[in-house]
């Protein structure tokens, strides 16, 4: 470990970006956090201080910050709604990476990130082994969610309510795609991402379908790896790169006009992180740019380049829609999602309270907050059973796991769903 | 650090939970939104309902501790910033309404309440609390009358202190102290609450805020008007004064404003105008209609070369989309963003503004200006960067000539900001020897350690 001037120095990169910030406080707010805690160092304008602070070596106590930058779901809404527009995730983002070099990385998150993440056969080959036994570990408490608990006590899963491994990934489903546009002349890669192909593989069914029934060309390549999000999270650059580089030799290979995912957060991660992030060469960052430019979710494919409209439908189902953070907040995208849900045949749009407030997931966050992660995410599940709706869709693989835990435990009788799949049922 | 005993009684006070001890937390609470120094407090606690907060008064007194009460922190003039060695008294735990009686048209809450959320209350009970600070979607009730915050609307609704009916408060030695009533008339005793409006946490410690409410406004029209230049514009917000039209928001915005905002939205403002007003009567639908008309004409015999007036909420909002925009896209320009508010009185605003020309020429400074032109609060920005040691020198002296010109054009060093730690050496230039003498002999009385917040309004 370096000596805490070295961190300071290192922290130092980032003056330029936390002078930004006015202290204003108006990011009070609009932190879920913060709204659950009422303190100072969990909202943004504490954080960047705490930064600041160490920085410029007023603060002597390295852990103690770390412990608070860590407190953050990174879901953007301060940096949404920041006057003076501070970019907020910019900033945590490094400073994890400069806290992870500084402190270096925990032995598990090693093990998992170095060993298992940038070897995506291994990687698919360990959790078809967990399909295939979680059932040993784990009851079904919540048939229509398909959530389940833990049979016995059991630390990291603990009173959670999770949707368990498909029975078979997507990759053993589809292995891989390489069709010729259709009638709508486009061709489109896509880019699957871990959750869909392991836990929701009918999410990534429903995509193809969709672009099937619109007539669009299909690059899927095989073995794909992990976007990267929860090793960039946690400040592991290196694996970041790793995996960036896995991923852009898979999608060199491919022509195609767009590169889409279902995946609010891959989707986020490879139009802002890539580019911003990587550390390699630069005629990589070259390609993560033109890449990024073209990165889009299916939704707004489907509205903004294939131009799909609502239409009246006749139904019994009432759906309401949670905007994942990582559409909302990150790119901006809220209006194609609903679109979608209004162009789904049977399916009746009602708007919830609070629809763009973050779900409480913050991926890793909720691994290691799961108390705090629960209050945010009850207040979600509140607002989607006030609405009255029968099915709460959303466009983030890790916002349905988050909200099947919270329904499931509630037991409000609320079906969670991908946009992807009720658009799918409704085409014939 | 305090001693480990004093923690300890803290503690037992109000929890262990709520009382924040490490360097990390303590950092969090050492500034506010002023741009200055941010300074360490000792102790932060968090008391959760009325005893607890007397008692935490009462402890600091006995112990001479120093304590500066925080609300949401939003305070532009230092008010919020911890003594050295100090202890912050957070009001987040306190933050119930505790009633709204829609037949007498008053609230009391608790000081901890978010202003834009009370506000969303009473309309939900068919009522209606004016006052609209800046920050109000995170500012605290009891924040805002400690600074007497106004907002847009002071011109016609004025500001904090105008809905102050009452309020109690501890005093050092854990008294509560009950000033004001429910009742609209009531002369008995001192005016306390009216000595407890702007006192910045010097005086005493809120407990309970009884507020006046009024019946909602049934109509509003807005409209934006361009001018050839400041003079133009400002004469004509004399005129419509004249005209005995008091409208509820009547903002101005320079052209570099204008430039800066339409940059940073895109919404089609006019780029080539010297000067903005944005305007909004309501009230009656037919004396809404009657105003909106003759504001418009006044616009039109004072030069204004476009009027838009806005015909649906979607252009309603697009009007005070601008006004709003205008310290987020300043403050983008920048690394630091100096918000200043010294106040004139309205008719002196053409001077104010040529003296803020002087100014930014005379210290090569940037300074972008809007404001409420309709009750002479202007709002002038600096826009700098503070690692710029050679600039902030000249943006501190800037400061200092703002004052001087805002003073002697018969105006004051902040109309709604307050005093603070920021603006406390000019107290003085503005009052008298005498006025400050005074003051501090009062607080000398009412606060014999001078415990409370330390440094702020008399120094």
């Amino acid at each position: 470990m370096a000596d805490i001037h070295t961190l300071a120095s290192m922290l130092k990169e980032l003056d330029d970006q936390l002078v930004g910030c006015m202290r204003c406080g108006m990011c009070q707010a609009v932190c879920p956090l913060f709204a659950q805690t009422g303190k100072e160092s969990d909202v943004t304008r504490g954080k960047l201080a705490l930064l600041d602070g160490l920085a410029s070596e007023m603060l002597k106590d390295p852990e103690g910050v770390n412990e608070k930058l860590n407190r953050c779901l990174l879901c953007g809404t301060c940096q949404a709604n920041c006057p003076s527009g501070v970019k907020v995730l910019d900033i945590f983002i490094k400073a994890r990476a400069i806290m992870t070099g500084y402190f270096g990385l925990s032995p598990v998150k090693k093990a998992i990130f170095r060993g298992m993440l940038v070897n995506p056969k291994l990687f698919n080959h360990l959790l078809s082994f967990g399909s295939k036994f979680q059932g040993v570990f784990t009851k079904k408490v919540d048939g229509m969610l398909g959530a389940s608990c833990a049979r016995f006590q059991a630390p990291v899963i603990g009173d959670r309510h999770f949707k368990s491994l498909a029975d078979k990934p997507l990759h053993k489903i589809v292995p891989e795609l390489d069709t010729a546009p259709g009638a709508s002349g486009k061709k489109v890669a896509i880019f699957v991402g871990c959750v869909i192909d392991k836990i929701y593989p009918n999410v990534g069914q429903a995509t193809l379908k969709a672009l099937e029934h619109h007539g669009v060309g299909v690059f899927m390549p095989a073995g794909q790896a992990c976007c990267g999000i929860p090793t960039i999270s946690s400040g592991d650059t290196n694996t970041f790169d790793k995996l960036i580089e896995e991923n852009l030799a898979l999608f060199e290979k491919g022509e195609f006009d767009y590169l889409i995912t279902s995946c609010a957060t891959c989707t986020s991660t490879i139009k802002e992180l890539w580019p911003n992030m990587y550390q390699g060469s630069s005629a990589n960052r070259m390609k993560l740019r033109d890449l990024a430019s073209r990165t889009m979710d299916v939704s707004q494919f489907l509205v903004d380049v294939l131009g799909v409209e609502p239409c009246k439908v006749a139904g019994n189902e009432t759906v309401t829609y949670h905007d994942p953070c990582h559409l909302k907040n990150s790119l901006g995208v809220t209006a194609q999602p609903r679109t979608i849900l209004k162009a789904s045949s049977g399916c009746e749009f009602k708007e919830m309270a609070e629809a763009g407030t973050c779900c409480g997931s913050g991926g890793s966050f909720n691994i290691a907050h799961y108390e705090l992660s629960k209050k945010i995410g009850n207040r979600k599940a509140d607002n989607i059973i006030d609405s009255g709706a029968t099915t709460v869709a959303t466009s983030c693989p890790a916002c349905m796991m988050q909200i099947t835990d919270m329904l499931s435990h509630k037991k409000a009788g609320v079906q969670v769903k991908h946009v992807m799949e009720l658009y799918a049922e409704g085409l014939r | 650090m305090c001693k480990d005993t004093i923690v300890k009684e803290f503690e037992a006070i109000v929890g262990a939970e709520n009382v924040m001890t490490s360097e990390t937390d303590r950092h969090t609470y050492s500034y506010d939104a002023a741009v200055l120094d941010s300074v360490m407090p000792a102790l932060v606690v968090r008391p959760t309902n009325s005893e607890m907060l007397g008692k935490a008064v009462k402890l600091c007194n006995d112990n001479g501790i120093h304590l500066t009460v925080r609300g949401a922190g939003t305070n532009l003039s230092g008010g919020t910033i911890p003594h050295p060695g100090g202890v912050v008294v957070l009001t987040n735990g306190l933050s119930k309404i505790l009633e709204i009686n829609e037949q007498d048209m008053y609230a009391v809450v608790e000081p901890g309440v978010v202003t834009a959320k009370f506000a969303a209350e009473v309309a939900s009970k068919g009522l209606f609390y004016p006052p609209d600070p800046g920050s109000q979607t995170v500012s605290t009730l009891g924040g805002n009358v400690a600074e007497n915050a106004g907002g847009l609307r002071g011109l016609k609704y004025g500001v904090t202190k105008d809905y102050v009916m009452g309020v109690d408060f501890w005093d050092v030695d854990g008294n509560l102290i009950k000033t004001g009533s429910r009742t609209v008339k009531c002369v008995t005793g001192y005016n306390l609450a009216g000595l407890m409006v702007a006192s910045e946490g010097t005086l005493g410690v809120f407990d309970k805020l009884i507020l006046k409410l009024v019946p909602p406004v049934q109509a509003a029209k807005s409209m934006m008007a361009v001018f050839p230049s400041m003079k133009a514009a400002s004469e004509t917000v004399a005129a419509i004064i004249a005209n005995k039209i008091v409208p509820a928001t009547l903002e101005i915005m320079d052209n570099f404003t204008i430039r800066t905002v339409e940059n940073f939205r895109k919404a089609g403002l006019p780029v080539d105008a010297a000067a903005m007003l944005l305007i909004e009567v309501d009230g009656h639908p037919a004396q809404v209609e009657e105003e909106a008309a003759k504001v418009e004409e006044i616009c039109k015999q004072n030069s204004a070369s476009e009027i838009k007036v806005a015909n649906d909420a979607a252009e309603r909002n697009a009007v005070w989309q601008a006004r709003r925009d205008a310290l987020p896209a300043l403050a983008n320009l920048k690394p630091t963003c100096v918000l200043e508010d010294a106040t004139v009185p309205r008719s002196q605003i053409p001077a104010m503004i040529a003296a803020l020309d002087e100014v930014s020429s005379k210290y090569d400074l940037t300074i972008g200006t809007f404001g409420h032109a309709g009750d002479g609060n202007l709002h002038p920005t600096i826009l700098t960067d503070k690692r710029n040691e050679k600039e902030w020198e000249r943006v501190e002296e800037a400061i200092d000539m703002i004052f001087d010109r805002a003073l002697a054009l018969g105006g004051t060093l902040s109309g709604e900001h307050g005093i603070g730690l920021a603006k406390s050496k000019f107290l003085e230039t503005e009052t008298s020897p005498g006025t400050l003498a005074y003051s501090r002999r009062m607080k000398s009385v009412l606060d014999p350690k001078g415990i409370l917040n330390p440094g702020k309004i008399i120094g």
